[in-house]
């Protein structure tokens, strides 16, 4: 469980302190925490992040909008698509542009494969931690289906860089939606298994519930959001109180717990899984026809036949591509229910073309900061319960 | 109609900004609401009563502190730092963004005990822009590396950096130097004088903005 111990005091009955990470394999990634021990109960957790600080919003604010997008997949990098989509929405807000209906669709969309994705990275990595090993290698056996769909549409896995402000780069190839319904209904069953192999895990319920209690208070004056929030009782989520895109024409439910602790969080991550299939069979169900952004080529690259007969089109791919669109001065706040929890932008422009300060905000560094609160008391080897049931990634963390 | 805000309702946030207005009628500074989002601005002494006021008024119930941040307006205007709050009531369904000028050396008071998230984004605040907040529980360095010099998000501190981190073969440890790079960042300006081109004041005009019927044929 230890990397490195370093013990202030080696006497029988005092305290020690207890370095974990940052090379843990259950601090998913650069945690350094330092706990204090009376025995094996946590008295004390401090967190120490920032190792992966690529000052990504210091780079934002010399770039121009289109060239910052990419580094939001970098930020919470097992969401990608709905980090950029709320830089896109902010810019799309201080444009007032409005997307075209197909693109908004599509982004849904995607935005439920990706929570797909980042649940099955959360349940994969969480089951692991505590000690079931079989549901990682199922997990990300579904995992390797979505990011064909990622690679079907951006030809990129991993970082898509797909939303663009104005909509979406490509319109999706012909037959995906096919694949996609074909996925959804396998999916089903799929999460079903899941649930047969932990929901009633005498283990998994033992390492899961009464651990980690947060109350509805307490989630809300962390700044909880997201699954943090909901596992707590707090039916709040931002596609239903702020609906964004068409999440107004989509029905599903929202998944509440009782208790706040980590069983109740596990069991409405699996839910909202279950919900994102049915609202991506919708999306495929009512998706329309049409342009895939929007048709004013200063905020979106001209077509690639137009630029050989138009000298507008070339002029206005080549401006777009150097010195990028302007953004009217203003200031936006702009937040959308990612995976994790609010995930959202505080953009500030000045006008010109690349934005003045860019403020993101991480729902996990909103819930890292309530580790010790919820680690306080426990067993040594609950903190790493914590640490999977809160869903950290230290790329939106450190930004 | 946007894809933005869909159940956006205006007069939500004028009620919200009337009974603020009327409870604080010298102490807030200016009050507008644009792009669908209330904005307070209020004296640096004001700011905890405000944020009290707005936490727990039954009106109001602002519970949760989103995100603090700093912006930083270096040759810009007198005051160089805008503390921002932006607060998110569940209860009410309402967002609010509550901003503080502070000079250079001012210090802020520390909200840390109205609201428990405010630790780590008042400790990134400092970390970042270098804002003092005052009877802050913990106030240390969190994303920056430990004894890290100066405040990257400040507009004079360079892209680049200052320091290096590398391995020192010799001395088996890692060690810093002088940042050296091969190129300079290279900023290219290009921004066209050519306002037909840039200037996109028009562009939330009907005629700029989507139109269905153009695509059908």
């Amino acid at each position: 469980m230890t990397t490195t111990t370093t013990t202030k005091e080696m006497e029988f009955g005092e305290n020690f302190t207890l370095n974990f990470g940052p090379q843990h394999p259950a601090a998913h990634g650069v945690l350094r925490l330092v706990l204090e021990l009376d025995g094996e109960v946590v008295e004390r957790a401090d967190p120490h992040i920032g190792l992966l600080h690529r000052g990504t919003e210091k780079l934002l604010e010399n770039k121009t909008y289109v060239q910052g997008l990419p580094y939001f997949d970098r930020l919470d990098y097992v969401s990608m698509m709905c980090q950029e989509h709320v830089y896109c929405l902010a810019i799309e807000k201080l444009l007032q542009v409005e997307v075209p209906l197909r693109a908004s669709y599509i982004r849904v969309m995607f935005s439920e494969i990706t929570r797909l994705l980042n649940h099955l990275m959360w349940l994969g990595t969480h089951a692991l931690d505590v000690g079931a090993m079989s549901v990682f290698l199922y997990a990300f056996r579904d995992r390797e289906v979505c990011f064909d769909f990622y690679e079907a549409v951006s030809g990129a896995r991993m970082h898509a860089n797909y939303f663009r402000p104005g909509g979406v780069a490509k319109d999706l190839p012909e037959g995906l939606t096919k694949t996609i319904k074909e996925f959804t209904e396998a999916m089903k069953g799929r999460i079903d298994e899941y649930e047969d192999l932990l929901s009633e895990n005498r283990i998994w319920k033992q390492r899961t519930v009464n651990i980690g209690v947060v109350s509805a208070e307490r989630a809300m004056s962390y700044a909880f959001s997201g699954p943090m929030l909901r596992g707590s009782g707090v039916p709040w989520d931002i596609r239903k109180a702020e609906p964004y895109e068409v999440y107004d024409k989509i029905k599903f439910d929202i998944p509440v717990g009782k208790n706040g602790d980590s069983y109740d969080r596990y069991l409405v991550r699996m839910e909202e899984m279950r919900q994102s299939l049915s609202i991506i069979e919708q999306c495929i169900a009512d998706m329309p026809e049409g342009p895939i952004k929007v048709q004013n080529f200063k905020i979106s690259p001209p077509k690639r036949d137009e630029m050989k007969s138009s000298m507008e089109a070339m002029i206005h791919h080549f401006k777009y591509f150097t010195e990028g669109f302007h953004v009217p001065k203003g200031e936006v706040y702009v937040a959308i229910e990612a995976p994790k929890g609010e995930t959202a932008v505080y953009l500030v422009s000045e006008g010109g073309s690349k934005p003045y300060r860019v403020k993101v905000r991480a729902p996990g560094f909103a819930h890292l900061q309530g580790l010790e609160m919820m680690t306080k008391g426990h067993m040594l080897a609950d903190v790493t319960t914590v640490i999977g049931t809160q869903d950290i990634v230290f790329g939106e963390i450190d930004r | 109609m946007t894809h933005i805000d869909k159940l956006h309702d205006a007069s939500k946030l004028e009620r919200l900004l009337e009974a603020v207005e009327k409870k604080f009628s010298d102490g807030i500074l200016n009050a507008e609401i644009a792009n669908r989002e209330l904005t307070l601005t209020v004296r640096k002494k004001d700011t905890l009563s405000v944020l009290k006021y707005l936490r727990d008024d039954r009106r109001m119930m602002f519970k949760c502190l989103m995100d603090v941040c700093g912006v930083d307006w270096l040759g810009k205007r007198d005051e160089r730092f805008d503390v921002v709050y932006h607060l998110l009531s569940l209860n009410k369904n309402m967002r609010v963004r509550v901003k503080v000028s502070i000079s250079e050396d001012d210090h802020m008071p520390s909200v840390c005990e109205l609201f428990e998230s405010a630790n780590w984004f008042e400790r990134e605040a400092y970390d970042m822009f270098g804002i003092q907040f005052d009877k802050h529980p913990d106030l240390r360095r969190i994303l920056n590396d430990y004894g890290f010099d100066g405040f990257p998000l400040r507009k004079d501190f360079p892209l680049v950096g200052k320091v290096e981190v590398y391995y020192d073969e010799d001395e088996k440890r890692i060690a810093y130097k002088k940042v050296d790079m091969p190129q300079e960042f290279r900023r290219f300006d290009a921004q066209s004088p050519w306002e037909a081109m840039t200037g996109n004041a028009s562009l939330a005009d009907d005629a700029n903005m989507f139109n269905e019927d153009e695509f059908k044929g």
